[in-house]
């Protein structure tokens, strides 16, 4: 019985109303503080992601790639980093040409607050700021393009 | 409702009664010879009586006994199958389930996860089964302890002869003087018994209060028990959660909805050897290799953050208290308690670096600068027009297939790829820098090189709140209650039944322990004339 334990429920799940956040993002020229509840009316993939996660790298090209043509049909990515450096984020967005959005959650809050354990999570979140679709690890080409179908506004 | 009347006195009992209510006659006329059965006092039994609708059907299932031990008997085989492999949440989060019991333990492996043993004690069917435990001895308490209850409150003084006669411990007096009454009816006062009186009956009794205890009062421990181990679901009720926090740093205490912070202002670390008075353990100390440790403590302080702002904001944070945690000193905030529980010594914290010729023998500094590596800067900028860019910092470096990758967020095992730039440097030049290693990129002029690092220690901290303990001690505590009262005190009851011609009828009842029962008789008729009980159970299997 010692097993029972609300562990392993996510603290935001699907059909939860995602929860709003705020967090300054990175790699870029200007100061620029993206806050999620300003995006209602589009679609968001929100992905948690670090430098050092194995699969993380390879969904990156992935999300990099299927961007351009969702971006226009109204669907936002933004890629939190959990890293503890801004310099390592930096480091890895150059190398990998990433064009969207990267934020830091430099103190966990936003990861103790969706209660993220695996790396990566990602959520995808449809124009009302409710989630449709919470997965764990590693996204395939097909499976994020079909995600990203789901949460095009109409 | 059918009602069976007493041939004797009249009296309409309830349907499935086996001894007369009001007079205590036998009910069963055909058995007149045997013992009468004292279960329950002869009351009628729900489960035992009623059978017809849906509801008896359900109310008779759960009271079984027979059931309720079959319920107990497969809880504890299934959940000992849930433990022949690792529960899903043990298993490393991001691989497939299905596939990672086939490959690791094959065929039984594949059976244990299409049965969903992996997930056994948060399935529906394992909570409903231990539901069903929970709702059959609440059951079988109701159903044979209501009536129970009040056959023993409304239990009459004057009982029929052949309910005496029936008794398994009973004898006949025929010579015995009034003394001889009065001294049996002192000695029973004395050994506590209270005594009723009606018409020259007599009932002695003591310790009915033990009939609770057994059965009723340890059952309503077990259920307050489970529903203790129940509430574990509730995350207000438990949170058992860890955090790692390093030296000067403040991090976000888990389940406080961001509202609390802690940060390490110190982990102190002490070993045996360093106190003069540790010279007493001398000896066992040199039979130990490694260090032995003696105090881990993480000097805390506690913030709550009182921004009212959305996650992710920049916390305004106020302290709330201060003090070290020690291992069973927790820290304790809203709540919840921060133990000492685990650390890591010696993370890199920065590292200094100087410029020279690589030509240099004395290796003179050139520049001389230091990487914070909590917050690396790009750049390094210096008056005598040399600058150096820190290109690549992989804080736990490894290189994996070729390729330089960071395996972890911490400074563990710090690589640099610096680029120096310089008045008299062409392009740029290249070097690696990583422990143990300084590769440069081609014939450098200049080489860089490590002169100093600072480290810190690391704090793990579990994080605890467990609302459910008082219950679980309650329930223990209330079933503990119930097994005394049930196996320290019996139920002893003593009938007189004046039977005419200058005759007693005396019986003696115990619901447990008849050996002590018939010890205390002989007490209890010494100094009289009266005879000792007879066993009657024994004299008819002679």
């Amino acid at each position: 019985m010692s097993n029972l334990t609300a562990k392993e429920d996510a603290n935001v799940a699907i059909g939860d109303h995602a929860k709003d956040f705020q967090l300054k993002q990175v790699v870029t020229t200007n100061d620029n503080i993206i806050k999620l509840s300003d995006l209602r009316g589009k679609g968001v993939m929100l992905n948690f992601w670090a430098t050092y996660c194995g699969p993380c790298k390879k969904e990156m090209p992935y999300m990099e790639k299927l961007y351009p043509e969702y971006k226009e049909k109204g669907i936002e990515i933004l890629a939190v980093s959990v890293d503890a450096t801004e310099l390592v984020i930096t480091n890895f967005v150059e190398e990998y040409d990433l064009t969207f959005p990267i934020l830091h959650d430099k103190n966990s809050q936003v990861l103790d607050a969706y209660g993220i354990r695996p790396l990566p999570t990602t959520y995808f979140i449809d124009e009302n700021g409710i989630v449709v679709e919470r997965v764990l690890g590693e996204l395939s080409l097909e499976k994020l393009e079909g995600y990203l179908k789901q949460i095009e506004p109409n | 409702m059918n009602t069976k009347t007493c041939s004797t006195c009249g009296h309409p009992n309830k349907e499935g009664t086996t001894i007369c209510e009001k007079c205590g006659k036998p009910l069963d006329n055909d058995h007149k010879n045997k013992l009468l059965n004292m279960r329950y006092d002869g009351s009628a039994i729900r489960s035992k009586t009623k059978n017809r609708s849906i509801v008896d059907k359900t109310w008779n299932f759960f009271s079984s006994v027979k059931i309720g031990v079959t319920l107990i008997t497969i809880a504890l085989v299934v959940s000992a199958l849930g433990t022949i492999y690792p529960q899903k949440m043990y298993i490393p989060t991001t691989v497939n389930p299905a596939e990672h019991y086939r490959d690791q333990y094959g065929i039984t492996g594949q059976i244990y996860y299409q049965l969903g043993l992996h997930e056994l004690y948060s399935s529906w069917w394992y909570m409903i089964l231990i539901a069903m435990i929970g709702i059959s001895i609440f059951i079988v308490s109701i159903d044979r302890g209501v009536p129970l209850y009040r056959a023993l409150k409304n239990q009459a003084i004057k009982r029929h002869p052949n309910f005496l006669k029936r008794q398994k411990l009973f004898s006949e007096i025929h010579d015995y003087s009034a003394d001889d009454k009065d001294r049996f009816i002192k000695n029973l006062k004395k050994h506590r018994y209270k005594i009723s009186e009606q018409d020259g009956h007599i009932l002695a009794e003591k310790g009915r209060f033990s009939r609770w205890g057994g059965p009723y009062i340890n059952h309503v421990g077990l259920i307050i028990f489970l529903l203790g181990t129940l509430f574990r679901f509730v995350p207000f009720m438990y949170v058992d959660e860890y955090l790692w926090v390093r030296e000067g740093e403040t991090a976000v205490i888990p389940s406080t909805n961001q509202e609390f912070y802690v940060k390490s202002e110190e982990f102190i670390f002490e070993t045996y050897g360093e106190d003069k008075e540790d010279a007493i353990f001398e000896k066992a100390l040199q039979n130990n290799n490694a260090p032995v440790p003696k105090h881990f403590e993480t000097k805390a302080v506690i913030y709550r953050d009182v921004s009212e702002d959305v996650i992710g904001a920049e916390p305004k944070l106020e302290e709330v208290k201060r003090g070290g945690i020690i291992v069973n000193e927790p820290l304790k905030v809203n709540g919840l308690a921060l133990y000492q529980d685990g650390y890591q010594l010696n993370e890199f914290k920065s590292m200094s670096f100087k410029l020279h010729m690589a030509s240099d023998q004395q290796e003179e500094a050139i520049a001389e600068f230091t990487v914070d590596l909590t917050e690396p800067n790009s750049e390094y900028q210096f008056d005598n027009g040399y600058r150096i860019e820190l290109g690549k910092y992989y804080p736990d470096y490894e290189l994996n297939d070729g390729q330089p990758s960071s395996v972890s967020n911490y400074p563990r095992n710090p690589g640099f790829v610096f680029f120096v730039y310089g008045p008299d440097i062409e392009d740029r030049e290249a070097s690696f820098l990583a422990i143990g290693q300084n590769i440069p990129s081609g014939n450098n002029q200049y080489k860089i090189g490590l002169t100093d690092f600072s480290v810190r220690d690391v704090s793990g901290l579990t994080v605890r709140k467990d609302l459910t303990l008082p219950i679980l001690g309650i329930g223990a505590f209330i079933f503990m209650i119930g097994v005394i009262q049930g196996m320290y005190w019996q139920h002893r009851r003593i009938w007189i039944h004046p039977g005419g011609d200058g005759k007693l009828l005396i019986a003696c009842h115990t619901n447990k322990n008849w050996f002590g029962l018939s010890k205390e008789f002989e007490k209890v008729i010494d100094g009289t004339s009266f005879s000792m009980v007879e066993d009657q159970e024994r004299k008819n299997d002679l």
